[in-house]
């Protein structure tokens, strides 16, 4: 995928891909450090419909969003032979019980036989988690089971 | 009472007038300098409050608003420039202007030929001669990046297309005001055209000798200057962007220059951190700035030369249109962008009042200059950015028209050359 880079005097730069249907999709990064996210005109391609300023943490957070289905993706062609095994990305809800909680306390393993392999946060992948991992709100996290014990997770964990 | 505490109670009545007029600005989502010169005006030489039996020629002493301030006001202003021009550099890195210069020189050409000249063409009718030409061209010629890069920045257009074109030419304009205020400040001194043409050639010579250093030795130069606090970093910063404004007014270069080439010699994480430490100081004596200038003009003077304000400011919104269109075409941009890129370049702003202060401190220039500046820069500060607003609206009416128009003709047996080329002619 090209990425093209536009330098703007003064402002900062705009970087952005060239989608299937001839839209432009970006961000303009301001010198001072915030992001914005920008999506080109289908009807005039050069103005935008769309010019949304994001915060490090919401930009971050979109991009975990963003990234998580392609490292399911991987995890689910690299278990592809064993039957009856899938991989699901699940958020952390505010309202989740373990928004705050060591990873531990969700006792996933002893009560669906699921595990979560990796936490998505801020951008950042965090492979194999260990027990005292502390979760936070909005958190990706990447969960490989059998059908059954990921549906269980999944309830757990929206409790 | 004495004059220590009156002065307190004058400066302490102007920054509130000030800060009042900047919220209203905010509020209703314009630029605050129309506003601070609005407030100037008012309550300046033959405003509401000493406009009575004022003879504005010889300002009758005992009737001098702010008296007691004066001289403060006077210093402040001064330095509200040097730092305008200062954060104006500290916008920019040198290698941002090297290849900005690349890209946009002969749309920067074609702006400064198609702005620069209605000015001094009418600088020339109202018989003000070579210097007022000289200073009303540069008034109508330089748009204001800031309100620009704000106004873009609201609407929502820093992901288009046509944005870097603008950007551009706005780049061109600003080092080209690091070559022309060195000029005009030769030519107000009352210097003849030949020390003009020598000041130009050494204004030049500074301007690459910066770059070059800037280039070379950007991030020496940076860490000079940085600090880890921010306390001895805002001294730092102040005092060697003073000292440098100081030494080139005194080498006839004119002080805001010198600023604006330091602004642009610090670079990176410095850059950024002294932007963010000095724009309340730049906020606070740019508005003294404006509001003094404001102040100075007698709004008895404005009737005469408004008609020709307006006629200017419509003739160069025109052309500012026409360079925009031109630049943003040869960019490949579509109808829609060009009409978009065109309206943005016409919002004029603080660097025109900033020539017409030097005209006016010079003393050299009749106080007419002040008071068309005034009215150009207000209704253009004012008009400019609503023309942007509904640019879009217009360009992609314009766009429609044209591919109806192209549609017609193919319907008429046109090639697909012909049609794009003929949708073309139809606009100009």
């Amino acid at each position: 995928m090209t990425v093209y880079e536009t330098p703007l005097p003064g402002i900062g730069s705009r970087k952005e891909i060239e989608l299937r249907d001839g839209r432009r999709i970006g961000i303009v990064s301001h010198r001072d450090g915030h992001t914005e996210l920008i999506v080109s005109s289908l009807e005039d391609p050069d103005a935008c419909v769309a010019s949304v300023p994001l915060s490090h943490e919401e930009a971050a957070s979109l991009g975990a969003l963003l990234s998580a289905p392609r490292l399911v993706a991987q995890l689910e062609d690299e278990h592809a032979e064993v039957p009856g095994i899938s991989t699901r990305q699940m958020v952390l809800a505010s309202d989740s019980p373990f928004v705050g909680e060591p990873l531990g306390a969700t006792r996933m393993r002893t009560r669906t036989a699921a595990s979560i392999v990796a936490v998505i946060r801020a951008g950042t992948t965090h492979p194999s988690p260990g027990p005292e991992f502390l979760l936070e709100e909005g958190d990706v996290l990447i969960i490989v089971g059998t059908g059954e014990g990921l549906r269980r997770a999944a309830e757990i964990l929206s409790l | 009472m004495n004059t220590t505490t009156l002065a307190l109670i004058e400066l302490g009545a102007i920054l509130l007038l000030l800060g009042g007029l900047g919220r209203f600005a905010a509020r209703i989502g314009m630029s605050p300098v129309p506003l601070y010169l609005l407030g100037g005006l008012a309550i300046g030489y033959g405003g509401i409050l000493f406009g009575r039996d004022l003879n504005p020629m010889t300002h009758d002493s005992e009737l001098v608003p702010f008296q007691d301030i004066s001289e403060f006001t006077h210093l402040a202003s001064e330095i509200g420039v040097v730092l305008l021009l200062l954060m104006l550099g500290l916008e920019y890195s040198a290698r941002e202007l090297v290849t900005g210069m690349r890209a946009s020189w002969r749309a920067g050409l074609v702006d400064l030929v198609l702005n620069f000249l209605p000015g001094a063409v009418a600088g020339w009718l109202l018989g003000w001669g070579a210097a007022g030409a000289v200073v009303l061209g540069g008034i109508t010629y330089i748009s204001s990046s800031g309100i620009i890069a704000k106004v873009l920045g609201d609407l929502g257009r820093l992901g288009n297309r046509e944005t870097p074109v603008v950007l551009s030419i706005l780049v061109f304009e600003d080092l080209a005001m690091a070559v022309y205020l060195p000029v005009l400040t030769a030519l107000l001194g009352g210097l003849s055209v030949a020390a003009g043409a020598q000041a130009l050639g050494v204004a030049l010579l500074v301007v690459a000798i910066v770059l070059v250093v800037g280039l070379r030795f950007g991030p020496q130069i940076s860490r000079f200057v940085a600090s880890p606090e921010q306390e001895t970093f805002l001294l730092k910063v102040l005092g060697l962007a003073l000292l440098v404004a100081g030494l080139a007014g005194a080498l006839q270069v004119s002080a805001g220059v010198g600023a604006f080439l330091l602004g642009i010699a610090i670079s990176g994480a410095t850059a950024h951190s002294a932007r963010d430490l000095l724009e309340p100081l730049r906020d606070l004596f740019a508005a003294l700035f404006f509001v003094l200038f404001g102040m100075n003009t007698d709004p008895r003077t404005l009737p005469p030369v408004l008609g020709w304000a307006l006629l200017l400011a419509l003739v160069t919104a025109l052309t500012k249109v026409a360079t925009g269109y031109w630049a943003a075409r040869r960019a490949g941009i579509g109808t829609a962008g060009r009409w978009r890129a065109g309206a943005a370049l016409t919002i004029r702003g603080e660097f025109s009042i900033v020539i017409a202060g030097l005209a006016v401190t010079s003393g050299a220039m009749a106080t007419d200059v002040s008071a068309l500046a005034t009215a150009y820069v207000m209704s253009l500060a004012i008009i400019g950015p609503v023309l942007t607003r509904y640019a879009d609206g217009v360009g992609r009416a314009a766009a429609r028209r044209q591919s109806r128009l192209a549609g017609a003709q193919t319907a008429s047996g046109r090639t697909a050359d012909g049609r794009t080329a003929g949708g073309e002619l139809s606009l100009d």
